[in-house]
């Protein structure tokens, strides 16, 4: 039995453990949170939260497959995103709310999503890598204009409101009874501000909801998230993703071992951009809105990259703690702002560092610093420092001590 | 790729493509507009080029020596035009009523000051923010993204999210016209002062000893080094010449505008990168033949065919790569 349960982890991780106890125990919290959110947490801006978590950490882990294991920097990733999601919206508000649409939806954006892909890497991956990023930023540019310029069909800088399936809205009920939830977050709370009465707060703690088309869509983009990020985890630890790796080490050893670099880029890059188009979709599905800010903007590029840095690279992982840290931060991060600025006073003069609209300033600078000092990310340190304690307690001595 | 070169010159002596390709652009719009449109819309995009120059001059120039892609050089281009617009909106605050000539001279001093804040800022930005990441390209872009996002935060910090109106002096409003012909007097300004920053740059380039060692440090870097030169301060002139470029080309461009706003150089960039493509990665000549293309073909689209307008310099760029990946003039090694 623990042997079967063994392999069956080993197949799903695809060999690539956490290799270090902190981090499988940080892991298996977000897990455990995510596969239990509408039980866990209460209202409609935890919803939204744990909703939008879910997505990034596909778009961030496939953004981590090209960044992090290929060394290569698009600044298209958000196109790809974009593409998705209009592609959603544009069939759902031409065809109606059914789910044929979606299906064809999705598919018409992994479509386009493709092509553009291809179209990009047969454009600038034959030049060195630094042009991709340059090619990527303009095309991604174009795209932004061409996506306000057709209003017609996309609703312009508005962006658009599209009607989804009902099996998917908050009318329609999975159960007709309210069922139990638990707000972890209220007890946690109410338990660490008054410890004496943990058995109250326990019960108050209690809450009840309906089972409703929303619940049903988390799960179905909580179960998608989950196959195409163990998905990724298999691309990344297979052959496929070694070679990978040998192009971002060395490219010109791996052409002289006999790889073709450009044919594993390119395939890398489309099968980023087809993960990338996908969660566009989903997003499109859960916000029932698209718009250029939500899904092109330069903004948001940047979050990526953000995410994928503060993480950590090359490990995907990162892209499940970086995403989970980063969109907690944003809303704490803007909530602790406006506390400083309204006890500092429009008066002071450096207020205006601490108005919540400046709060890019602070994640800027936040960037920065964990390139110079956490270059490997929040997973490759957890890693680095289990690797360090397990060669300590073999009594051998690093490496990089030597 | 040199091999090749040589071959194409031996083999097609007389057909020069780039002034050819020029040629084409200059003749088929003369066709589809009346004579005097065409000479308002050239000279509109000879300006507009020209802008555009000063822009990207600086950021091609430190690709080509350091090899460092300056995502930031957006933020600059942005702190040049708010900087120059503080000091021009002041002094004119100041010696109100001098006339027409003095408002026109205030210009000057405005220039100026943004050039050296900006110079300052960028001998800052490479000591503090590039110089511990030298040589691994990843991080180079990462850390000047997050840099851009820090400056661009910190204008609106100190300037307010609002855009700021720049209003042009007396004399350089209005056009010029001359048998039927109306030519803008900014637009002559700007192209004039594209030249000279071109003229002046070619002639730091390749007539001075400081031209001489970024040459050759464009070359090879190492055997500068090895030479007995210190390439870490030829870096850093480049850098901090780079950035005053940056901080004219912003003054120039919110005067072309009379607007500025926070995030004109993030939209700037990228007209700056599909020129330095173009162009040819470091390479001067390049920078000014690609930037004179762009600013040409946009003003021709937006009176042909408005519609497809915003999408002439990536068209160029695509197709420039399409032909030849390595840019019009291209000087990088590999």
């Amino acid at each position: 039995m623990i042997k079967f349960l063994k392999n069956a982890l080993h197949n799903l991780l695809s060999a690539s453990y956490p290799q270090s106890k902190m981090l499988a125990a940080l892991l298996l919290l977000v897990a455990v949170a995510l596969s239990f959110a509408p039980f866990l947490f209460q209202g409609t801006v935890a919803y939204n939260t744990y909703t939008k978590i879910c997505i990034f950490i596909v778009l961030v882990a496939s953004y981590d497959m090209l960044i992090g294991y290929t060394r290569i920097v698009s600044f298209a990733h958000t196109m790809f995103y974009g593409i998705g999601a209009y592609a959603m919206a544009i069939t759902l508000k031409q065809l109606g709310p059914q789910w044929s649409s979606v299906m064809v939806g999705l598919s018409l954006g992994l479509i386009v999503a493709l092509l553009a892909a291809l179209l990009i890497a047969v454009f600038s991956l034959r030049v060195q890598a630094v042009f991709f990023s340059m090619v990527t930023l303009a095309i991604a540019s174009a795209f932004a204009i061409l996506i306000s310029k057709l209003y017609t069909i996309t609703g312009g800088e508005d962006g658009m409101i599209i009607r989804t399936p009902q099996e998917i809205g908050p009318a329609f009920k999975l159960v007709a009874e309210k069922v139990l939830g638990f707000d972890v977050i209220q007890f946690i709370a109410a338990a660490s501000i008054d410890p004496s009465n943990v058995e109250r707060h326990f019960e108050a703690a209690f809450f009840k909801f309906y089972f409703n088309g929303k619940t049903v869509l988390y799960y179905g983009i909580f179960t998608l998230s989950t196959l195409l990020f163990l998905l990724m985890l298999r691309w990344m630890n297979s052959p496929f993703g070694r070679v990978l790796q040998a192009i971002r080490e060395n490219e010109f050893r791996a052409q002289a071992l006999g790889f073709s670099t450009v044919y594993y880029r390119t395939l890398n890059v489309c099968l980023s951009a087809l993960v990338a188009a996908t969660a566009g979709a989903m997003t499109a599905l859960q916000l029932k809105y698209v718009s250029p800010d939500v899904t092109l903007s330069f903004t948001i590029m940047v979050n990526i990259l953000l995410m994928v840095v503060i993480g950590g690279m090359g490990t995907l992982y990162g892209a499940v703690l970086g995403v989970s840290l980063f969109v907690l931060a944003e809303t704490y991060l803007q909530d602790l702002m406006a506390v400083v600025y309204s006890k500092l006073g429009e008066d002071f003069v450096w207020a205006g560092l601490f108005n919540p609209d400046r709060w890019l300033l602070w994640l800027g600078v936040l960037f920065i610093l964990s390139v110079y000092f956490i270059p490997r990310g929040i997973v490759g340190e957890l890693r680095y420092r289990a690797e360090g304690r397990r060669i300590k307690a073999a009594g051998l001595v690093k490496d990089d001590q030597l | 790729m040199k091999g090749n070169l040589i071959n194409s010159q031996l083999l097609l002596p007389c057909i020069k493509p780039i002034p050819l390709l020029f040629l084409a652009v200059f003749g088929l719009s003369l066709l589809a507009m009346p004579a005097a449109t065409w000479v308002t819309i050239s000279i509109a995009g000879l300006s507009m080029g020209a802008m555009l120059f000063v822009m990207s001059s600086g950021m091609t120039l430190i690709f080509g020596l350091m090899g460092i892609l300056n995502m930031a050089h957006g933020a600059f281009i942005t702190l040049g035009a708010f900087i120059g617009a503080s000091v021009f909106i002041s002094l004119r605050s100041v010696g109100d009523g001098l006339g027409e000539l003095a408002d026109l001279a205030l210009l000057l001093p405005a220039i100026l000051v943004s050039s050296l804040v900006c110079a300052l800022l960028g001998y800052l930005f490479e000591r503090l923010i590039i110089r511990p990441v030298y040589g691994d390209h990843l991080k180079q872009i990462l850390v000047t993204v997050g840099g851009a996002i820090v400056i661009e935060q910190l204008i609106q910090v100190f300037w307010g999210p609002n855009e700021i109106p720049l209003p042009r002096p007396e004399m350089l409003r209005g056009s010029f016209i001359i048998a039927d012909i109306a030519i803008q007097k900014y637009r002559i300004l700007a192209v004039l002062i594209g030249l000279a920053v071109y003229w002046s740059m070619l002639r730091v380039i390749n007539h001075t000893r400081i031209g001489l060692l970024i040459r050759a440090g464009v070359e090879n870097p190492e055997m500068v080094e090895a030479l007995g030169y210190r390439i870490g301060l030829v870096f850093v002139l480049v850098f901090i010449a780079g950035a005053a470029l940056a901080g004219v080309g912003g003054v120039m461009w919110g005067l072309y505008d009379e607007m500025i706003t926070a995030q004109l150089g993030e939209q700037l960039l990228v007209q700056v990168i599909i020129v330095i493509i173009v162009g040819g990665l470091g390479s001067i000549q390049g920078c000014m033949l690609a930037a004179l293309l762009v600013g040409l073909l946009s003003s021709y689209m937006s009176y042909l065919l408005p519609a497809l307008a915003p999408f002439s310099s990536i068209g160029l760029m695509l197709a420039v790569l399409m032909w030849r990946p390595q840019g019009l003039i291209p000087i990088m090694k590999t």
